[in-house]
């Protein structure tokens, strides 16, 4: 039977990671999708925290996963409220309508 | 513990929910007295990072050396002038509200504590409070379609660049087993034994940090943002985080990445040379001129990198230098941008400046003044911030750095000086409104700096000079 290591969680982050970035760049959708794909990142770099925390045996890991999550409620409660003040300027959270400023 | 070292910051952190709650609960019009005391409040927080106990505190999460009382200093002195500039400003543009200043004086508690960091989790946190702060001031004109849609860029960009960040600091922590800047410093000595997830750990830290200084490849929010927010704003983003963001980046390179310097040395010079083509290039093709603004400081981002890629002493005094002097200048054009109004609308194209020198002879000399000295014409101070920089990449022996640097400010010469071409030959257009005392205050006192500061560079220079030495020691 195959043991769950530090590489299995690495592995799963770093994928985290990738969709998490490819959600923000190729998403031509709704902006909440790229809030969601934000959240996807920490909570990628979170996983990780906690996975090395746990390898090397660290409580400061695990301290900054807490902070981590803190942040990110934060975070999204700022987002959110941009994206309420922009959709009512602007009637849509269509990210293609997000181009009034090109350069 | 010795909790006096933080005290500027929680001096500053209280004054600022002292001004929230006193004005929430007091009903009339408040935003000039709610400004003052985030005057006042700043220059409290001055005077105690001048006066204030060196050394460092909090388990070593948090150090207060000479490095960091240089630039707490220059935040200070560029969010106070922000503030000032904000006020006739947002008055005019009907969004003078009391938030504005303490959403100001957050963001600036969120860079002191940046500045201070000795530990990757302070860096996240400060990071973060002055990021949180610098999102909602960017939609702060929350009726005006541009400004939400500075802000909704500047957020999901931003959230990127500390998602990044994040992953990087995961990675060197992983990988080193500590999160302290003196421990890694002491356990990386040697770049042929750092593990190869170290290093990418690293290059996540710096990407994460260079989209945080808009260097070049990772500026592209840095012109929608710069033109989209409200001017107040702009000026404030452009002075302040500025200066935080490369303090850090200094910081983390030379501290714990310090003997890395062979891993990192190639990747800020890519950078430097990217930003510094990069502003002087696509800046000639603007016409708005806070866009203008913003590829003029993704290039000076560029030179100030190049007196960080040396690693040495002489690199980071060039490049305190460098930035000590680009917050004056800019902050200077921004007053002169601030003060271009016709009827009541704020407007901000550069044909707008024509004939100014007929129309306001003293506005145009000061800004053709901060023009010439962002193009680095001798005997401006911004001249000496690019001698600086330069010559400690000559003496680092990055020859490519410095001429690129000479031949991306001639290229720059060009649009600076086209301005002064609009304002001093073409047919005049119609006058300003008058200018507000506050903005005259501004751009008189930084315009001084600037044209001055050949006579008597010493106190400017000796200051960044000890400062440089401390991160060194």
């Amino acid at each position: 039977m195959m043991t769950v290591g530090l590489g299995h969680y690495l592995v799963v982050s770093a994928i985290l990671l990738v969709l998490g970035i490819f959600g923000i760049f190729l998403n031509r959708k709704n902006v909440i999708v790229i809030l969601m794909a934000i959240e996807l990142i920490l909570l990628s770099v979170n996983l990780n925290f906690v996975a090395f925390s746990a390898a090397l045996g660290d409580l400061a890991g695990q301290v900054m996963a807490m902070l981590v999550l803190t942040v990110a409620a934060a975070e999204a409660a700022i987002g959110l409220a941009i994206v309420v003040i922009y959709f009512r300027n602007r009637g849509s959270i269509q990210v293609e309508d997000v181009n009034l400023m090109k350069g | 513990m010795n909790w006096t070292i933080a005290l500027p910051e929680i001096v500053l952190a209280v004054i600022g929910l002292a001004i929230l709650v006193f004005g929430v609960l007091r009903k009339q019009d408040n935003v000039l007295l709610c400004t003052m005391l985030t005057v006042g409040g700043f220059l409290a927080a001055g005077l105690l990072v001048l006066n204030g106990t060196r050394g460092g505190g909090f388990n070593g999460q948090f150090l207060a050396d000479s490095f960091a009382a240089f630039n707490k200093v220059l935040i200070l002195a560029g969010a106070s002038l922000a503030v000032i500039l904000s006020l006739d400003f947002n008055d005019k543009q009907g969004i003078g509200r009391f938030e504005f200043p303490v959403l100001v004086l957050f963001a600036t508690v969120g860079m002191m504590i940046m500045v201070s960091a000795s530990n990757l989790m302070t860096l996240y946190l400060g990071l973060e409070l002055q990021s949180l702060a610098l999102y909602v001031l960017a939609a702060f004109a929350r009726d005006d379609l541009r400004s939400s849609e500075a802000g909704l860029k500047y957020f999901v960009l931003g959230g990127l660049a500390s998602g990044l960040l994040l992953y990087g600091i995961s990675l060197v922590y992983g990988f080193s087993g500590t999160m302290d800047f003196a421990k890694l410093a002491s356990l990386l000595t040697d770049p042929l034994t750092a593990s190869p997830g170290l290093i990418f750990g690293v290059v996540f830290v710096l990407v994460g940090l260079a989209f945080k200084v808009s260097a070049v490849p990772f500026h592209m929010w840095t012109p929608d943002v710069y033109e989209g927010a409200p001017t107040s704003v702009t000026v404030f983003l452009a002075t302040a985080p500025k200066v935080a963001a490369m303090a850090l980046f200094t910081r983390v390179m030379c501290g714990p990445f310090g003997h890395l310097v062979g891993a990192w040395h190639a990747l800020i010079v890519i950078l430097s040379i990217a930003s510094m083509l990069l502003g002087a290039f696509t800046a000639i093709g603007q016409s708005n001129i806070k866009r203008l603004m913003a590829y003029s400081s993704i290039g000076h981002m560029g030179f100030a990198l190049a007196g960080l890629s040396v690693g040495t002493a002489d690199g980071v005094r060039g490049v305190l230098v460098y930035m000590a002097i680009y917050v004056a200048m800019t902050a200077g054009t921004f007053a002169c941008i601030i003060a271009m109004r016709r009827q009541g609308r704020a407007v901000e194209q550069i044909s707008d400046l024509a004939g100014l020198a007929t129309n306001d002879p003293w506005l145009a000399m000061l800004l053709a003044g901060f023009m010439f000295s962002l193009a680095g014409i001798p005997l401006m101070a911004g001249f000496f911030a690019k001698l600086y920089v330069l010559l400690a990449a000559i003496e680092g022996g990055s020859w490519t750095l410095a001429v690129v640097g000479v031949l991306s400010s001639v290229v720059g010469a060009f649009y600076y000086i086209r301005i002064i071409k609009v304002m001093y030959f073409d047919p005049a257009a119609g006058a300003f409104d008058r200018r507000a005392p506050s903005l005259s205050l501004v751009a008189g006192v930084t315009g001084l700096f600037t044209v001055l500061f050949f006579l008597h560079p010493a106190p400017v220079v000796d200051a960044a000079n000890v400062a440089a030495q401390a991160l060194f020691r």
